[in-house]
Formats: C-alpha cells, structure tokens, sequence
C-alpha cells in the first residue's frame, strides 16, 4: 500500500538553531531541511536568521546568503538566478517553485523550505531527478519524421507555430511532476505531468511525423492515465504553464483516434 | 520509485519497462460514458425511490414491476455496478502496489461488481415477471 509514514531513517530531527546576525534589524527566520549522506544521521531542519538589508529580495538570495556568510555546508542547486534554467526548484513555504522567482515578502512569518516532495534525496535540498529525466527522454522530445528532409528548415505556418505556446517554455525544474499525487504513488509507472506536456509538446507540433507512434508509446493506463485531473501541477508550475490541459488534450486524440 | 544502488539497469530501462500496454483509452472512454449515462438514469432512480416510500409491498412491485420503471431501473443498477467496477480497479491500480495484494484486489473487485449487478437484475427481473 501507499507508504504514509515516513521510513525510520527519514524522520526529521530538530536540528541547529544558528546565531542570529549581529546588528541586523530586518531579520527573517528560515528553517531549511538538512540532510547529508554521509554522517549516517537522521534528516534535521536548521534554522537560520537572514539579514534582509544585506541580501537580495528573492528566496535564493537568502539561501546564498546563508552558504556564503552563515554555513557553507547548505547545499543547493541553482544557476541561472531568473527562472530559466530550472535548477533551483524545491518545495517553499509548502509549494514547490523555484527560489529565484519567489520572493521573501509573498511569505508571510518564517520560510520553510525542503526538497522536492517524494523524490530521493542526494543531499540537502538536492533531489535524485535521474527518473524524472529519464521519462523526458522517453517520450523522444525531439522532431521525427520520415519525409525526405528539406534544402532548408521545415516549414510552419504561423497558426501552427502559435500551437507550442504554453507547452515550450517549460523549463524541467520538476515543481509539477513532484506535486503530483499520482505521481508520488506511481512515479515508476506513470509519466508525470512534466513529460506529458513535452509529449504533447511533440504531438502538436505540425512538422513532426510521428504522432502516431508518439501516441501508441502513451497508449497505457500508467504512462497516461493515472492522470485524475488534481490539478496541483498547473497550481505549482512557476512558469505559469498547464500540464493537466496539455494531459487532457493527449486523452482527447487517444479517444478521437478511436472513437 | 525507489532507486536502488544494486539495480544496474538504465533509468531509460527502468522508465520504458514493459513497454506500453496498447490499452487505457478504451476505459478512460467507458468511465466518461457511463458517469454520463449515470446522470438521468440517477435522477429517474430518485424517483422512483420517493415514488415507492411510504407504500406496501404490493404496490411496491406492482410500480417496480412495470415495463418503463423496469427497464430503467435495470438500466440504473448496471450502470452503476460497471461504473463502480472501473472506478474500483483505478483506486487499487493507484494505491496498491504489491503485485500480488494488487491481483487479489483486483479479482475481488470484479466478482463483487458482478455478483451485485447479477443480484440486483435478477430481483428486479422477479418482480416483473413475477416468477
């Protein structure tokens, strides 16, 4: 059955309250998920106070600053600092988002922060993504076709192009997939909302010709349609994208292909 | 999703698995259909249940046991259980994941929904024709 308690060597422990910074007026308090491979403990959440005057407005910000002036043993992903490249996706004051796009002033009190729900942990705020991107890489997110290729680009009208917005900008941080219940309980079995919308991503797109296998390889009551429409994707997406629709859309060519 | 140090597998192995089912739609499909058949047909069953209170056997079979009333209520009691089936198979698929635990459960919940639908038309076909 769905495991509802967490194993014995996952419970979380108190773990360092760490020194308030001295002089600091506007101080935040943040209490973040620690966890390292190698001491052989239990995970632990830390607390530490950031000094708002001294730091940027974002919660990486905070974070950064943290591992620079406080503990440099916090450990993290990030990069590019503005919601494109997806790094710095975890689960913030109970919604998974990206810390560089989410501001310290649209959370109210103390900032908590863990890693992506349901994920194998590496270190940290680090999750295991290697199955996350391995779904990607099954749905073949790439153009097919069998047409001799073209002298020059394979041509898209205007219309058609305009088809991919809204499914391209996705940026595979996870926020959507890991919010995902469905997922959670079936995360080995079932696609996820993340590369359900790359598959649908290739299915619309006009000059790809392999829509029909693409939609064959989808074809199944895991990969597909353990999708029950919760919709915690579309409200987690920092991108402000829509998986549940782009899922919808894929059961709507499985049933138009057969009805 | 448990990623094992031992498992030597690919994750591309791991996610493409068995490969596809080739089937999924065809239930997505009848779930749709009979949640919508189960709209009127539900209504027609309140109906039918406020028609009955209140009264006594005899007039209770003599209103269930009329040709309209019948074939509705028929209608009702299939629907529902085959509506009841799919839905039932998709909440152990979800949450059961010991494959044989799963089996079981799964095995069990189509006898359950045919038993009750097979009860439930054979009472309602007595009462019609009465035998």
């Amino acid at each position: 059955m769905v495991q509802l308690t967490l194993p014995k060597n996952s419970k979380i422990t108190e773990g360092k309250v760490w020194p308030k910074p001295t002089g600091a007026k506007n101080v935040t308090e943040f209490r973040v998920y620690r966890w390292n491979p190698d001491d052989g403990k239990n995970p632990r959440i830390d607390t530490y106070y950031v000094d708002r005057d001294d730091c940027g407005p974002m919660v990486l910000d905070a974070l950064i600053w943290i591992k620079s002036k406080v503990d440099s043993t916090l450990t993290f992903r990030r990069s590019c600092r503005e919601g494109v490249c997806g790094s710095c996706s975890m689960n913030i004051d109970g919604t998974n988002t990206l810390a560089c796009t989410k501001g310290m002033d649209e959370i109210k009190g103390t900032v908590r922060i863990y890693p992506l729900p349901h994920m194998p942990v590496i270190k940290d705020l680090v999750p295991d993504l290697t199955t996350f991107y391995a779904q990607h890489a099954a749905i073949q997110p790439y153009l097919q076709t069998v047409s001799p290729t073209p002298q020059t680009e394979w041509r898209q009208s205007e219309a058609d192009r305009a088809k991919l917005d809204g499914l391209y900008e996705c940026i595979l941080c996870a926020c959507c997939s890991t919010s995902c219940p469905s997922y959670w309980w079936n995360g080995d079995r079932y696609l996820g909302p993340a590369a359900l919308l790359q598959a649908h991503r290739w299915l619309k797109d006009s000059r790809d010709e392999a829509t029909g296998e693409r939609l064959d390889f989808l074809e199944d009551p895991f990969r597909l349609y353990r999708c029950h429409t919760i919709m915690n994707c579309a409200k987690a997406c920092p991108k402000g994208l829509n998986p549940a629709k782009a899922i919808a859309e894929i059961k709507q060519m499985m049933v138009e292909r057969q009805v | 999703m448990s990623v094992t140090g031992h498992d030597m597998r690919t994750p591309l192995q791991r996610v493409r698995g068995l490969g596809s089912a080739r089937s999924g739609t065809r239930h997505f499909w009848r779930q749709r259909l009979t949640a919508v058949a189960g709209i009127p047909l539900t209504v027609a069953f309140i109906f039918v249940v406020l028609a009955l209170m209140g009264r006594n056997h005899a007039a209770a079979v003599q209103i269930l046991g009329s040709p309209i009333v019948a074939v509705v209520m028929l209608l009702f009691v299939l629907n529902m259980t085959y509506h009841m089936w799919l839905g039932m198979q998709v909440i152990v698929e979800d949450y059961v994941h010991n494959e044989f635990r799963k089996v079981a459960l799964l095995m069990a919940n189509s006898f359950f929904c045919i038993v009750v639908g097979i009860a439930c038309a054979y009472a309602l076909l007595k009462l019609s024709f009465g035998v």
